[in-house]
């Protein structure tokens, strides 16, 4: 169960994430679980929003040029949504297998591009959905529900 | 331990100043890939890694890292050490192989 929250009202958050802005990625991330931290909400969940939100801003950073990420807060669950202008996954399937990335050898240099971005957000998240249009952009939204688990 | 007396145990060097040396380290963890030190370190570790590229100091925010370990004296960017002070992580570096520095801390850790 979950600690009593503090207010009632959903509290939106927005970050634009552009092509290659890592940095973006890891601080959004980090303001949110501060942001989450700050209003008293379990732990466990925290990290397993923290690891989504880092996983889908990234993936946005390196497959896309440029994206939103959304975060909507409840005080049932929260909702993590990334919305890219990016070149599409064609296979979504195959694109949620461990160890599968189309990531440049310049990105896999820096550590990234492991293949385990999506099974990462699948693990941390109770639901999971993306729409993906080739050469159009993808849509990901990954919910943690706070009564749960 | 703290991150301090880590680094002076191991005669490490620390380029961040006097950020975090206070910190009490509870475990360590060494890999290069991000999306699996994401998934697998636990809070409060001295991550060992070679990657020196500036997105390791988000990784090390968000999950709350004692410290980064920089093996084999690898040279860092001044970018990316003036910006850990600005965001309090600290970052160590030894002279000896990821696979050395691991086993230091572990049995580091182990005495307590």
């Amino acid at each position: 169960m979950v600690d009593t929250f503090q207010f009632t009202p959903k509290i939106n958050l927005e970050f634009a994430i552009g092509e290659k802005d890592f940095f973006v990625a890891g601080e959004s991330a980090s303001r949110v679980k501060k942001t989450l931290q700050q209003l008293g909400m379990e732990q466990e969940a925290i990290k397993r929003i923290a690891v989504i939100i880092y996983e889908a801003a990234m993936n946005v950073a390196i497959h896309a040029s440029h994206g939103m990420l959304r975060v909507f807060i409840s005080p049932e669950a929260i909702t993590i949504e990334t919305e890219d202008a990016g070149e599409g996954i064609p296979d979504v399937d195959l694109a949620m297998r461990e160890g599968y990335s189309t990531a440049t050898h310049e990105i896999c240099e820096m550590g990234f591009g492991a293949g385990m971005g999506l099974p990462n957000i699948k693990h941390c998240a109770d639901d999971l959905k993306i729409e993906s249009k080739v050469g159009a952009g993808t849509l990901l939204q990954a919910t943690v529900y706070f009564t749960n688990r | 331990m703290k991150v301090g007396e880590l680094a002076s145990a191991l005669g490490l060097e620390v380029l961040t100043g006097n950020v975090n040396l206070d910190r009490e380290i509870q475990s360590g963890y060494t890999s290069d890939l991000l999306s699996d030190v994401i998934a697998n370190i636990e809070e409060n570790s001295v991550w060992i890694t070679i990657q020196r590229h500036i997105n390791i100091l988000g990784v090390a925010k968000l999950k709350d890292i004692a410290a980064i370990l920089i093996p084999r004296n690898l040279q860092l960017d001044q970018e990316v050490i003036d910006k850990a002070r600005t965001e309090s992580v600290a970052i160590l570096r030894g002279v000896l192989s990821a696979f050395e520095l691991s086993g230091l801390l572990y049995n580091a850790l182990k005495r307590g």
